[in-house]
């Protein structure tokens, strides 16, 4: 390899494809999937404002060639996750997880403060974990019990060839490859990939947790494939972390996940991101439901110079429901975007989506929301919902809902609010002794505490709660 | 006058919202343990009193003092504090239409506040109050009150009745135990059990220690809060005081003899009205 120590990059090109396929120990039906992809990358352009799902996202100062994966990681330390001092705070045995779904006690929502310490439960585990950084696997295990049980989490590249009956009929099937320049480029140039396989009535009761870091100027392409067999429960955390601040060299995540949750089965699923803020952030994300099946999907975002993300929920089979929660803070000059979908293709589903954010500083905050019913979805049950909290006159927040409706007999509603933290709130407050900025900080945890009493595993909303209050300037 | 008690002293305070100027000078004092009333017509200033003196962005003072005054003679320049200063260093204010703030339990918002106005210079992200500790004072001061201890996991005023937003006033005045409240309209909204029931509660909550100020139209809360002095307030002044025979007159037989007897005052009332009216127009 030419690779030079102060340029480690290839460019996204077909030496690079042909490189990755002949170094990895992906099956050739995996490989065919890069090419076919790429196929279509080399035809298409970083897209632009005339798509709809673009319209709001300013890609041009994103330059295409500037990005290319390195060759080895160029750091081997995880950074620290959002998750990490919850949850990785120590070996398999020793996390914190023992009180999962624990009941709120009495007068103990402590996560409001944000100064305060959280107390996570003791005593839990996890069930299995995956890092990588700059695109490259650096340690991954999982619970033997678990592996005993035909449980399959880790490596694509280790994993694919060996359970390709389980994972091959969704490997790259759930999202579209195709759709756009980025899409293309996740789907031709993976890397860091990771699948999860749990069969027919396995349950884990305890976490999975995946972490994709990134160092200055970092690329992460890393893909997710979670497939959950016939009555089968797992939870699933994946966080982001590191790259650049803005001004640096900053980062380049291109990335995919695909969740198949079969029939009467149940997923809580975690994507936490949480990159510095000069990461550039392009990200497809879709979930497949199938019949009464349950999902339950929270994205938490804090991080990047400029998102796009698609969040996709497919509810396929009847009776099946998903729910979808969207934690979102921004800040600085921070633009985020989420297109998402709920598409009930099946009778009798349910599907409720409720996205909260906070804007502090001049950033920006785009939700673009759709529920869309086909004809044999009868009795289907759509909500949506988007509430804004702007923190600075200079922040703005667009919430776009939309409803595309084919059956007669259904009941789908959405909603959206945008409104200020009201000065008297703040007066109030401090007239009983609290400081400015602590005052805020309880008004904006207050503002998120409907949608983290969704989230039921105590230690992601807590850390999310505390990760906001951190950031929370005094309101202007 | 010379006192061994602590005192917020008050002297020519003028108060403009918005450039329009409410209070045109007003004095009182009153010392830890002492009752006062303040009464007199809508519109006349009282409100604009207390948030005066816990220090709302929107009320500006022009000219006059607000000071706290120790034993020993000490000085505290009251104006100069922030409002968050000023209730830890022992001002209270029972807002006559308390804010909500969802989401946002009423103990936390509770233990918050308690911490603070015990440790006046506490910073925040220190320690908090220990839970235990504070769970278990919450939970006797509730008893004492007659509330259901359920009532403190509620967001802060967040869909409370009028007179829910009363009781949880007064709550937290119990737990925050200041050296002087302002009690606007505490009285309001609440049928005649419940303001008999929380007269008797200031009073037991007020003691010997707390200077207290009751903005009040009626009578009934006075009941078991006899005011040292009543105070009549017309045109954004103190234009007479009284014992609580004062308060009786105003209750039965309304301002008419208050107006006649101070034309100033009266016709200051009359121009705040009229430019109000012009505003609005």
């Amino acid at each position: 390899m030419s690779t030079a120590t102060a340029s480690p990059r290839a460019a996204f090109d077909a030496a690079l494809l042909e490189r990755i396929i002949a170094s990895s120990s992906l099956p050739s039906w995996a490989s065919d999937v890069r090419r076919a992809a790429f196929d279509r990358f080399v035809s298409l352009g970083l897209p632009g404002r005339r798509d709809e799902s673009w319209m709001r996202t300013d890609v041009r100062l994103f330059k295409p060639q500037a990005w290319g994966p390195s060759a080895a990681p160029t750091s081997p330390t995880v950074p620290e996750g959002l998750l990490a001092p919850a949850i990785l705070s120590g070996d398999l045995a020793a996390d914190s997880y023992a009180d999962f779904d624990r009941a709120q006690a009495p007068f103990a929502s402590q996560h409001a403060a944000a100064g305060s310490a959280a107390a996570p439960g003791a005593g839990g585990k996890l069930a299995g974990r995956l890092a990588s950084v700059d695109g490259h696997v650096v340690r991954h295990e999982l619970d033997p019990a678990l592996a005993a049980k035909g449980v399959v989490f880790g490596p694509a590249d280790e994993l694919l060839a060996s359970h390709a009956d389980a994972l091959r009929p969704h490997w790259f099937r759930v999202i579209d490859t195709g759709c756009d320049w980025f899409a293309a480029a996740h789907a031709a140039f993976h890397s860091a990939s990771s699948v999860l396989y749990v069969p027919p009535g396995v349950r884990i009761a305890d976490p999975l947790h995946v972490i994709a870091g990134m160092s200055d100027g970092g690329v992460d392409t890393s893909h997710v494939l979670v497939v959950l067999g016939e009555g089968a429960e797992a939870t699933v955390l994946t966080e982001t972390a590191g790259g650049g601040a803005t001004g640096t060299a900053g980062g380049f995540h291109c990335g995919g996940t695909e969740i198949v949750v079969g029939k009467g089965a149940f997923l809580r699923m975690v994507n936490l991101q949480n990159w510095n803020t000069g990461v550039w952030h392009f990200a497809r994300q879709k979930a497949v439901v199938q019949a009464s099946g349950r999902l339950q999907w929270t994205l938490g975002a804090l991080g990047s110079r400029l998102s796009q993300v698609a969040q996709d929920v497919a509810l396929a089979g009847r009776g099946a429901s998903a729910q979808v929660n969207g934690v979102m803070f921004t800040e600085g000059r921070q633009h985020l975007v989420y297109n998402t979908l709920q598409h009930h293709e099946a009778p009798s589903c349910t599907s409720d989506l409720l996205y909260k954010g906070a804007l502090q500083g001049k950033s920006r905050l785009v939700w673009r929301g759709m529920i869309k019913v086909d004809k044999a979805a009868q009795k289907t049950d759509g909500y949506q919902r988007n509430d804004n909290l702007m923190l600075s006159t200079e922040a703005r927040a667009d919430s776009i809902p939309g409803l595309e409706i084919e059956a007669d007999d259904v009941r789908c509603t959405h909603g959206a609010t945008s409104g200020r933290v009201d000065a008297e709130q703040i007066f109030y407050a401090r007239a009983r002794g609290l400081s400015a900025e602590e005052a805020a900080r309880l008004v904006v945890a207050g503002f998120f505490q409907q949608v983290f009493d969704r989230i039921t595993i105590p230690q992601v909303r807590e850390a999310l709660a505390k990760a906001i209050g951190g950031r929370i300037h005094r309101i202007a | 006058m010379p006192s061994a008690a602590e005192q917020l002293v008050i002297k020519g305070l003028h108060v403009s919202v918005e450039g329009q100027e409410i209070l045109k000078g007003v004095d009182l004092t009153i010392g830890r343990g002492e009752v006062h009333a303040l009464m007199g017509p809508n519109g006349s200033g009282k409100s604009t009193l207390g948030y005066a003196i816990m220090g709302h962005p929107s009320y500006e003072v022009t000219a006059g003092s607000i000071e706290i005054v120790d034993p020993s003679g000490a000085r505290h320049d009251v104006l100069a504090m922030e409002p968050d200063q000023r209730a830890r260093a022992g001002l209270f204010l029972a807002f006559q239409r308390p804010m909500s703030i969802p989401g946002v339990r009423l103990a936390d918002f509770l233990r918050h506040a308690v911490t603070n106005c015990r440790n006046p210079d506490r910073k925040e992200g220190q320690e908090l109050m220990p839970m235990r500790e504070f769970r278990n004072e919450l939970k006797a001061k509730m008893a004492e009150l007659s509330m259901d201890t359920e009532f403190a996991r509620r967001y802060v005023n967040d869909g409370f009745s009028g007179g829910e937003m009363k009781r949880a006033e007064i709550l937290q005045l119990a737990m925050l135990r200041p050296k002087f409240a302002v009690l606007d309209e505490t009285d309001s909204g609440l049928d005649a059990d419940a303001v008999r029931l929380a007269s008797e509660s200031i009073a037991r909550i007020g003691g010997a220690e707390m200077g207290i100020l009751i903005i009040t139209h009626h009578e009934q809360l006075l009941e078991h809060n006899i005011p040292l002095q009543t105070h009549v307030m017309l045109g954004g002044r103190i234009v007479e005081s009284g014992g609580p025979e004062l308060a009786r007159e105003l209750h039965k037989l309304g301002y008419e003899r208050i107006r006649a007897a101070y034309p100033d005052a009266a016709a200051a009332e009359k121009a705040m009205e009229e430019s109000a009216k012009a505003a609005a127009v």
